[in-house]
């Protein structure tokens, strides 16, 4: 049997890319715009396409848990207990993750609105605040830009550290079983599937 | 003979064993799971050892006479 030999693409090294976000959010908190690019994407191939082509190909927070637990042996290898990947678990964290994403919305309102002032500060695991007031000294930008920058860079590194604490503990890619995106992604192609065999 | 049998239901389809199959047996379908084609699997378990769900097992398959 002929098997082809796969080749790298360009997307195998996107790994770096996460590595660059937020080093770049590290410097300057409106740079965690960027990571609104992993959030729209994947959206996009699921409604457009049906697919998950971002999970299965282009995902760097993937990649970079795989780099670290498989070529750099950082993870134990263990099979994660059986709830983590459970439908209520997945969906419920969807659910949490949402809400929080909710809530960081609104902190953004409320600085757009002039009810609440900007606060240079990243809040770790939704409670641990942590100053983070060199990567923001004024831009030309409004007050709440920079107030959702602080948000997201919040959402995309607590995200990471728990992949990374899972990746140690577990597979590589746990966190892919349970990620919030993957979670909504793989839920709008179902229905997507669902419709097409209705079709016929 | 071994084969990789993956369990519909729990797989969240992250595409990992996937790429990790180096004889290119698995597909994602439409995005909702993984499907093994039994004719390329050698049941070698790369997929297995990767898989963050473990919904991907190496069982003994039933012998199609391939």
């Amino acid at each position: 049997m002929k098997v082809a030999i796969r080749k790298n693409h360009w997307y195998d090294y996107l790994w770096i890319w996460s590595i660059v976000y937020f080093t770049l959010g590290f410097f300057n908190i409106l740079f965690a715009w960027l990571g609104l690019i992993d959030f729209i994407l994947p959206l996009i191939f699921a409604i457009v396409g049906g697919n998950k082509w971002f999970c299965n190909h282009m995902c760097g927070r993937g990649q970079l848990f795989w780099m670290l637990g498989r070529n750099l042996k950082c993870s134990r290898q263990k099979q994660a207990p059986k709830w983590i990947s459970s439908k209520w678990f997945r969906y419920g964290f969807l659910a949490f993750f949402m809400t929080m994403f909710g809530t960081m919305i609104f902190q953004t309102y409320l600085v757009f609105s002039g009810a609440g002032s900007l606060r240079k500060v990243v809040k770790l695991f939704w409670t641990f605040k942590v100053p983070w007031k060199w990567a923001y000294n004024g831009s030309v930008f409004p007050d709440w830009v920079a107030q959702f920058g602080f948000g997201f860079y919040s959402l995309m590194l607590t995200s990471t550290l728990i992949g990374l604490i899972v990746m140690v503990l577990y597979k590589e890619r746990t966190w892919c079983a349970f990620c919030p995106m993957g979670t909504m992604t793989q839920g709008i192609c179902k229905l997507k599937a669902n419709d097409k065999l209705e079709d016929k | 003979m071994k084969k990789a049998i993956n369990d519909k239901n729990r797989c969240v389809a992250c595409g990992l064993c996937s790429t990790q199959c180096s004889r290119q047996a698995i597909d994602i379908y439409r995005g909702c799971y993984a499907v093994v084609d039994s004719k390329k699997c050698v049941g070698c378990g790369l997929c297995e050892k990767a898989c963050p769900a473990g919904s991907i097992k190496i069982c003994e398959g039933e012998d199609t006479g391939i």
